[in-house]
Order: structure tokens, then sequence, then C-alpha cells
């Protein structure tokens, strides 16, 4: 009983701690006034005025498509090297993996500024590109690491079973192997469009000095300030991820077995 | 290779034979002209970099420019702050993993969903509400006075800064440990007990042997990004506190690229050497597995 109390209180000390600047940053999109220091009173009017401000609208954007469009090219990539990685021999596809965990491990500063110090000796001009060229770059390997195992517990069995049965190869492949890797696939892309979302050290170092994305945005404002709209734009994009994920959770509750005893 | 006719014998140690594998490899282009050209390239230009000066002749001074009191100083605190925010971690997820591990929940995908979830808000807006929290007359302060309690002023001193690396890479240590100790089998622990071992020599001898390869890879995913965080320390520590990512990122904005890199170098030096370590008693946690 008292084991039992003592666990209950230590989970909710820490979720207390997880959470607590959560919940600052929820009251503050309400806070009337534009000081973080005190309470005005509650508004909605930061609400408002977010979709009137164009530099976090275009920060918002900006960020929006660069995981998007970051994490589909990683997706097409990564898998496309699941592949060719799985059917090498040991020693090549040692090389491979140990070159793919590189970025996952080194420091997101060094990640940062080898990819600046590539473009500038490049002469390639920092700015929308260089960051998504550089956020594929980390994106790659998330996804591929996704992948690999659900490749590894592919029975190649059934693809074969397939062509003897008559079916072409590519037929064979959407129809055998693909449905089998599909979460693999799908959940290297979220995990990838999470990383870019969350990204603020690699593009800090190749955004240039024309367009920020909302991590980037927030760190020139940490000093001046951070306009309320910000508060107001991280609290709606919680809710909506919430949103999500627990219909996601949802469904997947109703459909799987529980994994344990 | 007749492409229609499936190999019968998949005689490679690959999990997947499928029978046109040497169209396969050419998948693998894409992949290792990208990782060739956007990861190995950057990294040698770093070398390069840090390994000369203006004049792009050959020099040992970046290197060197860490003995420097004031980089060494960087190092040593960053060093000193990323251990104790990893060993706090350590402290405070396993009990957690361990209590997690013990409700026994239908799916484990809410505990995972619950620690993860903070991580959708952006981490330097979520660093930035702790300095609201510790502030002099912050969220803390103002419960604090309220019950009567001293104030705690730790704002802008490195506590604050291990606050930040605590809060912000706790999530990284809790998940592995407890995926690992969700994959531990109850017959293994109930076979200790019938063989007569107590609780506390079914931990040390059990269940932390075995969660070893979970611990190890929550060390390495706190230590990293602490050891080399730098809007962390900016937001939390105030401008006097600098870390050694602070240094380099201002070599950076002030246009030395060179000192930068050779910074870098020494930075990307010491992540490498703790791997080693930490890899050496994976493989002998990996090695008391077989048994």
């Amino acid at each position: 009983m008292v084991k039992n109390f003592f666990s209950r209180f230590y989970i909710g000390i820490i979720l207390l701690f997880l959470y607590a600047p959560i919940i600052i940053l929820i009251v503050l999109s309400f806070n009337q006034s534009k000081s973080r220091a005190k309470w005005g009173g509650f508004t909605l009017k930061w609400y408002g005025e977010l979709f009137q401000n164009d530099d976090i609208m275009r920060a918002l954007y900006t960020t929006l498509i660069l995981a998007f469009v970051s994490a589909l090219i990683a997706t097409i990539i990564g898998t496309a090297g699941a592949f060719a990685i799985n059917s090498m021999k040991k020693t090549p596809r040692f090389i491979m993996m140990g070159v793919t965990n590189i970025p996952m491990l080194n420091a997101d500063i060094v990640t940062g500024i080898s990819l600046m110090l590539l473009f500038v000796a490049l002469r390639f001009s920092l700015g929308f590109t260089s960051v998504l060229l550089a956020h594929i770059t980390f994106n790659i390997p998330y996804v591929l690491l996704s992948v690999m195992p659900k490749l590894k517990q592919l029975n190649p069995n059934t693809f074969e079973a397939a062509q003897d049965l008559g079916a072409s190869p590519i037929y064979a492949f959407f129809k055998v192997i693909l449905p089998d890797i599909l979460p693999g696939i799908i959940s290297g892309y979220f995990l990838a469009f999470t990383m870019s979302l969350d990204d603020f050290v690699i593009t800090y170092f190749t955004k240039g000095p024309e367009i920020n994305t909302l991590s980037t945005k927030i760190y020139t404002e940490v000093r001046k300030g951070i306009k309320p709209e910000i508060y107001a734009l991280s609290t709606i994009m919680f809710v909506a991820i919430l949103i999500l994920l627990i219909l996601v959770n949802r469904k997947n509750a109703d459909k799987h077995v529980p994994i344990r005893k | 290779m007749n492409d229609t006719k499936p190999k019968l014998n998949p005689s490679s140690d690959s999990g997947l034979m499928l029978p046109h594998t040497n169209r396969i490899k050419l998948l693998s282009f894409p992949y290792i002209i990208w990782m060739a050209g956007f990861i190995i390239i950057p990294l040698v230009m770093i070398l390069f970099y840090g390994l000369t000066n203006k004049e792009n002749s050959f020099t040992l001074e970046n290197l060197a420019a860490i003995a420097e009191p004031i980089n060494l100083q960087a190092l040593g605190l960053a060093l000193l702050l990323s251990i104790i925010s990893t060993v706090i971690c350590l402290i405070l997820s396993y009990p957690l993993s361990i209590i997690l591990n013990n409700i026994k929940l239908k799916s484990n995908s809410l505990i995972i969903f619950i620690i993860i979830l903070p991580m959708w808000m952006n981490f330097l807006l979520r660093t930035i509400a702790w300095q609201n929290i510790l502030e002099k007359s912050g969220t803390l302060n103002t419960l604090l006075t309220f019950l009567h309690l001293p104030t705690i002023n730790i704002i802008n001193t490195p506590a604050a800064i291990i606050l930040g690396m605590v809060y912000n890479y706790l999530p990284f240590m809790i998940l592995p440990i407890y995926n690992v100790l969700i994959k531990i089998d109850q017959d293994v622990i109930n076979a200790a007990r019938d063989l007569g071992a107590n609780t506390l020599q079914t931990f040390t001898k059990i269940i932390f042997p075995l969660s070893l390869p979970g611990v190890i890879s929550g060390i390495t995913m706190v230590f990293v990004p602490s050891l080399t965080t730098f809007a962390i320390s900016s937001i939390l520590g105030g401008s006097k506190i600098l870390l050694m990512g602070n240094v380099i990122e201002q070599q950076f904005t002030l246009g030395n690229w060179h000192a930068g890199s050779g910074l870098s170098l020494v930075l990307m030096i010491f992540v490498l050497l703790c791997m080693a370590i930490l890899s050496k008693y994976d493989k002998e946690a990996e090695g008391s597995n077989i048994w």
C-alpha cells in the first residue's frame, strides 16, 4: 500500500516536471499582458493576431513545408537504401551502417557546421534549399533504421511463392513485400517529420539570413522577448498533435492484441 | 541472371534475397551518393578548416586553442554539467521505468505517448518557460513564498543549465530503459526467485545486467546533446556562463571559421572517446547475456 502510494507519487512528480513548462506556455498564450512576468487578465486576442502576423505565419509555413518535403525525400532515399543494404554482404553492410550512424551520434552542432562549410565552399547560397538538403541528410538515417528491422523480418519465401504463382516481380513487390514493410516506412516518415519540425541547431547554421523556421525565429526573439502570438501558435500545435495522437492511439488500441501478458 | 527465376537457395547471410539482387544494389546509389556528399565530405571540410589558417596553410593552432583558459574552462564546465545531468537523468529514469514496468498496462504505447508528448512543443519555448518558473519572482518562488518556504534563486547559474538539460533529455533516458525492461522475460526473474535470490540479488544479478543496453543507449542520448548544447545554456545560464557549444557558436558568429572548426574537432574527439568507452561496456553487457 505504502509502496503503491510512493509509486504514484513518483510518477506524478515526474509528470509535473515534464508538463509544468507546457502549462506555463498555455497560460501565457491567454495572458493579456505582453510581458512574461505578470498576469494581465484573460484574453484571446493573441490567437486572433497570430494570423495577422506575417513573420510568424511565414516561419510556420517554412517549417511545415521543410518537414513535409525533407521527410518525403528522406523516406524515398532511405527506403531504397534499406533494401540495398539489406541485400549486401556483411562487410559493405557494416560500413554502410557505420556511415548511417554518424549523423545520429555526432553532435548536432558539428553536423550543422560541417554542412555550412560544405555549402559555402561550393558557393551554394544559404537559404531554403540548403536547409532542405541538411534536413534530408539528418532524416535519412531515421527512415533507414525504421525500415531495416521490417525488411529483416520479411519471409523471402512469400515473394518467391508469389512469383511461382505467376506474379511478375513488380506486382509481387507491391502485393507481398510493400504491405509488410509499410508500417516501418510510415513510422520512419513520421519520425523524420518530427525531427525536422523540432530541429534548431542544424537549421541555425545552414539557413542564411533570409529565412526562418519557428525554432530559429524563437531563438532570435529570446533576448528581446517572445511575442505572445508564438505562445498561441505553439498551444494550437500542441493541442492539434494531442488530438491527432489520441485518435491514432484509439484506433491502434482497438486493433492490437495487448502486447504484454 | 535470369530475372524471372527465383533463386532457391539464399546462401548469403543477408535476410532477404530477392532474385534480382544486382538490380537491388542499384537502389543504394542515391543513398551512397547522398551520404558521401553530405556526411563524409562535410566532415572532411571541418577537418580541413580545423587544420588550416586563413592563408590555407597547415597549422595546429586551432586545435591548440583548446588550451586557452577560456576554452578549457568552457570544455571542463560542459563536461561537468553534462555528466551531472546524465547521472541525474539516470537516477530519475531507472526507478520510473521500473514503476512503469510494474503497472501492467494493456499496452505500453500510452506510456510512451505521455513521455514523448512534451517533445512536440518546441524545445526552445519549453526552455524559455523554465525561465518563467525559475525567475526571482517566477512561478516557483511565488509558490514557495505562498507556502512560507525559502525561495530558490538558481536562474543564470549552472544549476539552471543542469535543470534545463535534465528536462530536455529525460525522455531520451526513460524510453530506452523502459523498452528493455518490458522485454525482460518474467520467467527469468521467477526462476531467480525460485533458486533463492532475494529482491536485491534479483535486481543486481538479473534485471540490471539485462537492462544495461538500454542504460547505455540512454546515457549516449543524454550525454552527447548535453555536452554540445548552446541553446539551453544561453537561455537559462544568462550570457556569462559559456559552455563548449557557446564558444564554438561565438567563433562562427564572429567569422573565425578556422578557430571554430578546430574547437569542433576537439569536441568531436571528446564525443568519440566517450562513445568508445561506452561501447566497450555495451559489448561486455552483450557478452554477459550469453550464458
